[in-house]
């Protein structure tokens, strides 16, 4: 191998990685605000990148129909909810956020898909097709288990991680998609050739991990968000709802992921069921950094992405292979390290 | 048996652990701009009693605001109807800052665009100067006094209509104590209910208005704070000999 080759690994390395971090840094979100090891993250990362490839052949994507279902399973379970509650007041809200939207944006799609929008647009449409499943799923599946174990939240995470795989064979069907580079500009730098496209990716990525820290620091919900994760008594004692905390957890965690996915879609070729490997990655980079650490997880994350990318040059074959057994040597680091401590139950 | 326009009043609180009921029916109601303190010794049920009107434990029997049953509320709701709990763990968020923890006070205020918002956080820096001089460090290392300054103040950011307090005391020096007692006793100005639950009988007597004795999860005595401070049961178990002999 020589340096111009290494530098080329490195490019590609860094470009993955920086997806994974986005990856990493919503699987450590969504564990320390909901304590569910978030398996089906990988799965938004196939839905956005399929959603986005069908919207560019012209198609609806399943996407839309699916957010129907999910939107019709939604508003059944709040409604009886507000019923049982006697809160009929809240019925107008929950109908339009779970009913209209999903079919306002069903329409909005089939107007939309065969007049061939500009990038940006179908870009917008995708992610606004994908994200709503976030909530939506953490209202069915995890809502009502608020209080159960990290280690039912994970067995939930993975059965929920099988259906979402299911449905996106029903939805998106067995072949894969890829969609058109974001941009063919190459620049020279000194030896190296940068592509547009991982420039851009590598852009984006940072852009959106800046957005969050942004949100973390200084919004107030973004506060919420933290305060839920350092001390969940004392966050429902100053009125932040667990409910609200976990909604909005899963919202950003699936924005996260249909954004990763649109980022992913130009480069490798996206399965109803590539999401899992992805997310997988990005899963051992939040190990990394012990699932609670943000600034560890992305690093960590980039380690992957480069792992990944020097395995592939030197023995292609056991790519997956190398980058899963790094998480050997990190578990046995951090357990020598770290004291265990029991799991804390709430009440 | 409440008070009239008792800002909160419950009845025949029961709750239990399992098969141990650690609360038997118990009663109570406190008034705007009064004082009422619970007393009675460890394990006797009082936080308990708290827990279950904030709605983190399960409760049979009525709990009651501004006349309105509050029983089948989520705590998040409760809080946002103005019962605030400050817990005996003050439960702060130890890895933000000061300034954070007091914004985060507000939250359910921020969510209905409440006004004066502002100038409460002023009065809170005006009642807490050290917590103006701290507010950029994390509240996991502030001191014990300053941490139950924290935790009033963040409660105080609520607009408190109920304010509960669970052992205010616990684990302060005498005279940051004393700083803490005076600042309860002049939260009364402001309009507010509040419950105050101490085994520091002595303090808590002195500022409240009416009492209560918790003992083995009943009401075994209650009223006005002078003459349950003059009763002898009282005396004798919680007061004990220092009283007698001044």
């Amino acid at each position: 191998m020589n340096f111009d080759i290494a530098l080329l690994l490195a490019q590609d390395g860094l470009t993955n990685g920086a997806i994974y971090a986005l990856l990493a840094l919503a699987l450590v979100l969504v564990f320390a605000v909901t304590r569910v090891i978030f398996v089906p993250q990988g799965e938004f990362v196939a839905y956005g990148a399929l959603t986005l490839a069908s919207l560019q052949l012209g198609k609806v994507p399943g996407t839309a129909y699916l957010l129907i279902v999910a939107g019709v399973a939604t508003a059944a379970v709040e409604t009886l909810a507000a019923l049982r509650e006697r809160r009929p007041g809240r019925l107008p809200a929950l109908l339009a956020w779970n009913v209209a939207l999903p079919v306002a944006l069903l329409l909005a799609a089939r107007w939309a898909a065969p007049l061939a929008p500009p990038l940006w647009a179908q870009v917008a449409l995708a992610l606004a097709l994908v994200v709503p499943l976030g909530p939506m799923l953490y209202r069915l599946a995890f809502q009502p288990l608020a209080n159960a174990s990290v280690l039912v939240l994970l067995i939930v995470s993975v059965a929920v991680h099988f259906v979402m795989v299911g449905l996106g064979l029903l939805f998106f069907g067995a072949e894969g998609s890829r969609t058109p580079a974001f941009s063919d500009a190459r620049f020279a730098v000194g030896a190296m050739t940068v592509s547009g496209q991982s420039l851009f990716v590598i852009g984006a990525s940072l852009a959106l991990i800046f957005a969050l820290w942004l949100f973390f620091e200084r919004t107030l919900y973004g506060k919420a968000l933290r305060a839920t994760a350092v001390n969940r008594l004392g966050a429902r004692l100053v009125g932040i709802s667990t409910t609200l905390a976990g909604k909005l957890t899963f919202t950003l965690a699936a924005a996260i992921g249909a954004a990763s996915g649109i980022l992913v879609a130009p480069i490798t070729t996206i399965y109803y069921d590539s999401g899992f490997l992805i997310g997988l990655k990005g899963f051992v980079g939040a190990i990394i950094g012990g699932l609670v650490s943000y600034p560890l997880a992305a690093a960590g994350a980039l380690v992957v992405g480069l792992l990944e990318s020097f395995s592939s040059f030197w023995a292609s074959a056991f790519k997956e292979v190398i980058v899963f057994t790094l998480i050997i040597p990190v578990l046995l680091w951090r357990s020598l390290t770290t004291h265990h401590v029991e799991e804390e139950e709430d009440e | 048996m409440s008070a009239p326009g008792g800002a909160l009043a419950i009845r025949d609180l029961a709750v239990s652990y399992g098969k141990v009921e650690a609360l038997h029916r118990a009663s109570l109601a406190v008034a705007p701009g009064r004082i009422v303190t619970v007393i009675g010794p460890n394990g006797a049920g009082k936080s308990t009693m708290l827990n279950a009107i904030m709605g983190l434990l399960p409760a049979a029997g009525t709990i009651e605001h501004d006349g309105e049953s509050i029983a089948r509320l989520e705590t998040e709701a409760r809080v946002g109807r103005g019962l605030v709990l400050v817990p005996e763990k003050r439960e702060l968020f130890a890895e933000m800052t000061v300034a954070d923890n007091l914004a985060l006070g507000a939250f359910p205020r921020h969510r209905r665009r409440d006004k004066g918002i502002g100038d409460d956080l002023e009065a809170v820096y005006a009642r807490f100067p050290r917590l103006r001089e701290r507010r950029a460090q994390l509240a996991g290392t502030l001191s014990g006094g300053e941490r139950q300054m924290l935790a009033l103040g963040r409660a105080l950011m609520a607009k408190p209509k109920v304010l509960m307090l669970d052992e205010p005391s616990l684990g302060l020096a005498p005279l940051i104590v004393r700083d803490i007692f005076r600042i309860i006793a002049d939260l009364r100005a402001t309009g507010v209910a509040i419950l105050l639950v101490e085994q520091n009988a002595r303090a808590a007597l002195q500022i409240a208005d009416y009492g209560y004795v918790l003992e083995t999860g009943e009401v075994v005595l209650e009223g006005p704070a002078a003459e349950l401070a003059a009763n002898p049961r009282v005396v004798e178990t919680y007061l004990g000999l220092a009283r007698r002999a001044g």
